[in-house]
């Protein structure tokens, strides 16, 4: 066991996941990570590099991707912001990277060391036009190591940016935790390329090689990159089938926790830092009598639509506390589809929830649900 | 010296031609001038990168037989530096716009000539924004017209050799597409250089620049280069008012310094990491 903090774990998984190119540019509350990793890449031939900006940051990162390594870089809100165009041709170039974004109070500078999940949404839909889309996020240190991790598994196999959203209580806290020993620098082999496989669509990524003649861009493309007369249909169907592999490997993508949910008459879905005040809520209405569940997001895109739906069906409401002024519960009411109430807390003030402030809200809804209950006779 | 005629099908993408640009047009000739230098340095084409960045010299990786990036609007630079940190042993072009390295992407041509990485960065200026048809540059001259400047322009161009060599740039040359044998020599000069290398080359819009401002056709605007620039070798022989308000020509900077991708591999070595530059 050791005392690790959330940004240390985040470095530790990125190894773990084979990281050997880093890009990145100073801002609070992410900077930890850059700073780590200026004195452990060195030492183990990788590479890297502080950049003029986050534009930069995540261009170099590409770049890399391209050039064979494992590539990341971690930000915050005003960076994410600059960082979106980058996230977009990562995805129209189907180039495998890692993006961690530590949430800070926004919009603009905001608050860099208070918390928040307002880039939810942005992490999703931030750059312009229709991409697939992986997003993660964690609740703690172990987590964080995890996801990271992990993002970097599915970049490679899906050919996406994967995000990881952190936030700023989530990369600063400290935890005791059991994390794995670094792997030693990974010695890459250049995998064999089956001839004539396409460099873009549904096949693996193949960085540049002395057997490749790749033409990358971000102009709508067909599999061989060409660019040239009326590819929108096939360049639309190269993103089509990168939503519909998501869509395939659901089962696996999509990972949550499910807590005290099996006879739960409530319950909260929170994800990140938000989900330790939920769960400590749940354990506090159940001491009282209330039956609560928790479910848990840690992926957050694709959204866990059929988690959601399946719960949706066996409980008398969901209450959703996020720190934004509404976000994830828009894909939660969709999800949902009218099924049961959806009931939304939020705050952007910089503030974590407490676990009274949740419970207090589910103890009024049960109060109004079981007047109305009695009135009409339901359970 | 190959000539016209010489075959440099080996480096070329023939299935993506024919190009993007319009008759007239001079990035068609640096464009021939970086493969005619390819041929004179005999490079394998597997081990060289082009990338560009958005705009009508931006189409060029697309042209060339090698691994090749289009990249993003100014942006070019950020990635060029990522893949050949990468791998060290790429020949890394860049082809820019005026407008990808002095305006979008003043911030990272500073920076990456600052680092003195090794990529060779050839900087196709036609004076104005081509592909978005015609718009002021910032290198559009003073009291010329665009489609944004239509009363004429009132700011002052960059001159991208004084930048460049400002930020550190080590090889720093200018030359037109009208003086067709310095391009090569020059762009093969800055492949070898071991260091950030900036070749600007002042080309002809005959579609934008040219008609906007009524200086003819693509003769007449190669004419009028030649009559903009004077040979920096020649400064002694010309009088002032022979060289008033018109750019030098040749190599400004040719100097060794550190290069980034070696200074790395250094300061990996004395931490225990091994990194091939």
């Amino acid at each position: 066991m050791k005392l690790v903090q959330g940004n240390e774990a985040a470095v530790m998984g990125a190894l773990a996941g084979g990281l050997d190119f880093y890009a990145g540019y100073p801002i609070t509350p992410a900077t930890e990570i850059m700073e780590q990793l200026s004195r452990i890449l060195p030492s183990r031939g990788g590479v890297f590099i502080q950049m003029e900006d986050e534009l930069a940051a995540l261009g170099a990162v590409i770049g890399a991707a391209w050039g064979g390594m494992r590539a990341m870089t971690a930000t915050s809100g005003p960076g994410f912001s600059l960082m979106q165009e980058h996230i977009g041709y990562a995805a129209m170039t189907q180039t495998p990277c890692v993006v961690i974004d530590s949430q800070r109070i926004g919009p603009s500078t905001g608050q860099p060391t208070m918390p928040a999940q307002g880039d939810v949404m942005q992490a999703r839909w931030g750059s312009h036009g229709d991409r697939a889309a992986l997003v993660l996020t964690a609740s703690s240190v172990k987590d964080v190591f995890d996801m990271t991790r992990q993002a970097f598994i599915w970049a490679q196999d899906y050919r996406l940016p994967v995000i990881v959203l952190l936030d700023a209580v989530l990369s600063h806290m400290r935890e005791n935790v059991e994390l794995p020993p670094v792997p030693g620098p990974m010695t890459r082999q250049n995998a064999q390329i089956p001839e004539n496989q396409p460099p873009f669509g549904s096949h693996p990524f193949q960085p540049f090689s002395d057997s490749t003649r790749t033409i990358v861009s971000g102009l709508s493309h067909d599999e061989d990159g060409m660019t040239q007369g009326s590819i929108g249909h096939q360049a639309e169907q190269i993103i089509r089938n990168q939503m519909a592999d998501l869509d395939r490997d659901y089962s696996q993508i999509v990972q949550y926790r499910r807590y005290q949910l099996d006879d739960a008459k409530w319950a909260i879905v929170a994800y990140g830092i938000t989900a330790r005040a939920a769960r400590a809520a749940v354990h506090l209405l159940r001491e009282s009598g209330i039956r609560v569940g928790l479910l848990e997001l840690m992926t957050l895109w694709p959204f866990p639509e059929k988690t959601v739906q399946e719960m949706a069906h066996v409980v008398h409401g969901l209450l959703i506390p996020e720190l934004n002024l509404g976000q994830i519960v828009l894909p939660l009411k969709a999800a949902v589809c009218g099924l049961t109430p959806v009931f939304f807390m939020g705050r952007a003030d910089g503030e974590l929830f407490q676990p009274e402030e949740i419970a207090e809200r589910i103890v009024r809804l049960d109060q109004k649900d079981v007047g109305v209950s009695t009135l009409i006779g339901r359970d | 010296m190959p000539r016209i005629g010489e075959d440099l099908t080996s480096y070329l993408r023939e299935g993506m031609m024919p190009t993007v640009w319009c008759p007239g047009c001079g990035h068609g000739n640096i464009f021939r001038a970086i493969a005619e230098s390819f041929r004179q340095l005999n490079l394998d084409p597997s081990r060289i990168a082009v990338l560009g960045g958005i705009g009508c010299s931006g189409r060029t990786p697309f042209y060339f037989n090698t691994n090749a990036m289009h990249t993003t609007h100014g942006r070019v630079l950020a990635f060029a530096t990522g893949l050949k940190l990468a791998n060290p042993r790429l020949t890394v072009i860049v082809a820019m716009g005026d407008g990808d390295a002095l305006a979008i992407g003043a911030g990272h041509f500073v920076h990456a000539a600052r680092r003195n990485i090794d990529v060779t960065a050839i900087l196709y200026n036609n004076s104005i924004y081509g592909m978005t048809g015609g718009q002021e540059a910032p290198s559009t001259p003073l009291a010329f017209r665009s489609t944004t400047s239509p009363f004429g322009n009132i700011e002052p161009a960059f001159d991208t050799v004084e930048l460049a060599m400002a930020a550190g740039a080590t090889y720093v040359a200018r030359t037109t597409t009208f003086d067709f044998d310095d391009m090569p020599r020059y762009i093969s000069e800055a492949i070898l250089h071991p260091g950030f290398s900036v070749v600007e080359i002042l080309s002809q819009c005959p579609t934008y620049f040219g008609r906007l401002n009524q200086l003819g056709d693509a003769p007449e605007l190669l004419k009028y280069e030649r009559s903009q620039t004077f040979l920096a070798e020649n400064t002694p022989l010309l009088t002032k008012a022979e060289m008033v308000g018109k750019r030098p020509l040749g190599v400004f900077r040719n100097e060794i310094r550190p290069e980034y991708t070696k200074e790395y591999a250094k300061l990996c070595q004395a931490h225990g990491g091994t990194y091939h530059a």
